[in-house]
């Protein structure tokens, strides 16, 4: 995820459930401490230059790195024997698929491989990427994640074009780059260098019970009035239209922003993307989605009480049938397996037409997600990058289907292979999609803009205690604020 | 045996003092050093900004307003607390009836109630965070809160409850009342066990009721363990980090409603990459609870009761 999905199946990360919270200091230490701080800051000032900015420096780099002779079976030039650590964020997805890709780099490379599956990449990492001794592969993903655009500006982050050139390992005649969906390539860049491979693909959209639509003889509907319409039936019939995850509104984005790029077209959201001036009060999709959103408010289309459900809460009342509709991604099967009942028929819709729209109807938003980068100042790049193209064969990206119902970014690896019935369902609306995906890049690149302040006015939408128009003034200011803060890395997309 | 007493005083002293210096004063002192910088985090190195980081939380609106809910719990919750753990600690140990032969007691079953009201102390904050969470589930059928006032015929009442802006923040303060009651019940207790008994009897006689024997006497006694519960008890609440990162909506939301100074800092520094800036919030914070505690160990003074 960038962050986009890496917030998602993170999500648990950032729950109660994830069992996080570490208080800091109780700030009675602040007493005891200050106090102390008179008595021995003079014998102490002497161990200061141990200063926590002062490191940096000190880990291998790519020229001093341990490396092997290439061969046709070793690309890359990994050394035998030298060891590897993975650092997996152990989300939605679980860690066994790269668990099961590390057993198979062990066997070929005779290395120990550490392996840490944790939720908190992040803190976790960041002082060691500043101490300069970074572990080699990273999934960055989760609530709690590390600032790639930081990392990679300042020259943390390995380039993995020698990984894109490399033959596959199922079929030495082609690349790494020919064998992988085109939009990972182009995702996984800063400026001009592919330093983030996005293994899994995610696909956002409307979530929902076959089963339950057609036993009650609805259709998925094909526009935002039928939507409207829709809901109407089933509100009488005694369910909630919808539902979704209040406790972290930006579930609410993974449609919203991309029902406004199929309306607005690529175009208009790219200027969003760049925060231009005007980019979401000039952009009449941005009025028809939030008004669209609104009527759903006004209406109480929404489970009461969502304001206030995490993202397991809500999945959970809209797996009993509590509510129809779900704004979600992919990892929603894996993650609401529990409690999936048998027969739920779980299947995913595309984006809705409105008016005057730039993109064709079954147009979705599917998006590279679980960014994997190696550390060009880890003890084992070459080794890193090798591990990658071990998960980039269609063995192990059958095995994350297999494992986590989810698709990766490996063209076609899941050709003939028997799904489950989100998967499936995911796979489809991909397939009819063809070229008409949709990837924004707002949240991965602004989350304190989108998922904090964006979040909180769309929260207030949904509750409807804010009207459209207000949620578009409002919005459009917190963009312009972030615009002008210069503490705040910027970037540019062109398409 | 007068001889090299200091040498071994400080011999033994030494190490601890050392790791003490090392661990906790040092990095304590770095704080202030890394708020002058414009250090990410992420590598080590960092510019010097001078006093950039405090110009720009001047004028940070969301500091603000993280700090104006601190003051709101700071102003309430301290007083809450204090004020039920005076009176059940009055009620268990002075506000029984009277039985023969006692001057003073405790309500029945006082015993039983000081281990429920102290419970909640033994718990992980993490772990009440997680189940208030889920009484306060806005659900009608699986939150507790709700399905609660449901049962009672009190529907009306039902609520989201942390998903309401202008309930949120009193959510998460209650139950931070309900988390440290349980502690100032025994403190109280301790105190008013060492006050004598004869006092009480002499003021019974006089035809002293409850009210009376609890503000003319129990209070006045007890005012330096109040004072130091007041102090303990404001800095917790210019903490709540715990509880508002895991309870809050949307972090510290909806829409900012219950963002706190140090979960502004936490997001600075983990999310945004701004350890400078951070560490600048650091500092102002260590500034308020600092004023705060002078300025509680400064007004409440009282003469001092001997008994």
């Amino acid at each position: 995820m960038g962050s986009t999905s890496a917030r998602n199946d993170g999500d648990d990360g950032s729950t109660p459930e994830g069992g996080r919270g570490r208080a800091g200091h109780g700030r009675r230490e602040l007493l005891r401490r200050s106090a102390a701080l008179g008595l021995i800051a003079v014998p102490a000032t002497g161990l200061l230059s141990a200063c926590a900015t002062g490191g940096g420096g000190g880990g291998g780099d790519g020229a001093t790195a341990p490396a092997g002779e290439k061969t046709e079976k070793n690309p890359l030039g990994v050394k035998e024997g030298a060891p590897l650590e993975a650092f997996i964020f152990k989300g939605g997805l679980g860690d066994q698929y790269a668990k099961d890709a590390e057993a198979d780099y062990k066997a070929t490379y005779k290395a120990d491989v550490k392996h840490t599956g944790t939720q908190q990449v992040g803190p976790k990492l960041t002082p060691r990427f500043a101490g300069g001794n970074p572990p080699d592969v990273i999934d960055n993903s989760g609530a709690d994640h590390l600032d790639m655009n930081k990392l990679s500006t300042q020259g943390q982050l390995q380039d993995l074009a020698a990984l894109l050139d490399a033959p596959s390992l199922d079929d030495p005649a082609k690349k790494v780059r020919d064998t992988i969906h085109p939009s990972t390539v182009e995702k996984g860049r800063h400026g001009d260098t592919f330093d983030v491979l996005y293994y899994a693909f995610t696909i956002y959209g409307t979530w929902y019970s076959q089963k339950l639509l057609e036993s009650k003889g609805w259709a998925y509907p094909r526009t935002l009035d039928e939507m409207v319409a829709l809901c109407g039936e089933i509100k009488k019939a005694g369910i909630a239209p919808w539902t979704y995850a209040g406790k972290y509104p930006y579930y609410v984005h993974f449609n919203l922003f991309a029902q406004i790029a199929k309306i607005g077209g690529m175009e208009k959201w790219t200027a969003i993307d760049n925060l231009e001036p005007g980019a979401w009060t000039s952009n009449d999709a941005v009025r028809q989605v939030v008004e669209h959103y609104e009527e759903l408010a006004a209406k109480k289309y929404f489970l009461e009480g969502s304001q206030g459900l995490t993202h397991i809460q809500s999945q959970t009342a809209w797996n009993r049938g509590k509510a129809v509709f779900l704004p979600n991604g992919s990892w929603v099967e894996n993650e609401s397996a529990p409690t999936t009942p048998d027969g739920f028929g779980m299947a995913v819709g595309a984006l809705f037409d409105g008016t005057g729209d730039a993109m064709p109807h079954g147009t979705l938003r599917a998006e590279p997600s679980e960014p994997y980068i190696v550390a060009a100042k880890g003890a084992n790049p070459v080794g890193g990058m090798e591990l990658l193209r071990i998960m980039l064969s269609r063995k192990h990206a059958q095995n994350f289907a297999t494992k986590v119902k989810s698709l990766t970014c490996v063209v076609d690896a899941t050709e003939g292979m028997s799904l489950s019935p989100g998967l499936a369902s995911a796979s489809k609306v991909f397939k009819e999609a063809g070229d008409h995906l949709i990837s924004l890049q707002l949240q991965e690149w602004y989350p304190a803009l989108t998922d904090e302040k964006i979040g909180g006015l769309t929260g207030q939408l949904l509750a409807g205690e804010l009207k459209a128009a207000d949620w578009i003034r409002k919005t459009q200011a917190e963009a312009d604020k972030v615009a002008k803060d210069p503490s705040v890395t910027k970037f540019k997309r062109t398409a | 045996m007068q001889h090299g007493k200091y040498r071994f005083i400080v011999g033994f002293l030494a190490p601890p003092l050392l790791v003490y210096a090392v661990f906790v004063v040092s990095p304590f002192v770095q704080a202030f050093q890394i708020s002058l910088t414009d250090w990410s985090g992420l590598v080590g190195t960092a510019r010097f900004v001078g006093a950039d980081n405090f110009v720009r939380l001047w004028e940070s609106e969301e500091f603000w307003n993280a700090l104006r809910h601190n003051v709101y719990m700071l102003a309430l919750v301290p007083l809450v607390t204090l004020a039920l753990g005076l009176f059940f600690a009055f009620m268990l140990n002075v506000g029984g009836r009277r039985r023969p032969n006692q001057v003073v007691a405790g309500v029945a079953g006082s015993r039983l109630y000081t281990f429920v009201f102290f419970l909640p102390q033994v718990i992980s904050i993490t772990i009440i965070a997680v189940i208030w969470f889920n009484i306060y589930n806005p659900d009608p059928d699986d939150g507790m809160l709700n399905s609660l006032l449901d049962a009672v015929g009190l529907e009306g009442l039902q609520n989201a409850w942390l998903g309401e802006k202008s309930l949120a923040l009193w959510c998460i303060s209650a139950v931070m009342v309900w988390g440290h009651v349980g502690f100032f019940v025994v403190l109280f207790s301790a105190a008013m066990a060492s006050i004598p008994r004869d006092v009480y009897e002499a003021a019974l006689l006089d035809g002293a009721g409850r009210s009376h024997t609890f503000f003319r006497i129990t209070l006045p006694l007890l005012w330096d363990t109040v004072q130091t519960g007041w102090v303990y008890m404001g800095i917790i609440a210019l903490d709540a980090f715990a509880l508002v990162q895991i309870m809050s909506v949307n972090m510290g939301g909806p829409d900012g409603a219950t963002d706190v100074m140090p979960l502004r800092l936490y997001l600075t520094a983990f999310r945004d990459s701004q350890y400078g800036f951070a560490a600048a919030m650091g500092v102002a914070m260590l500034v308020v609870t600092m004023a705060f505690a002078v300025l509680t160990l400064r007004f409440a003074r009282r003469e001092r009761i001997e008994y």
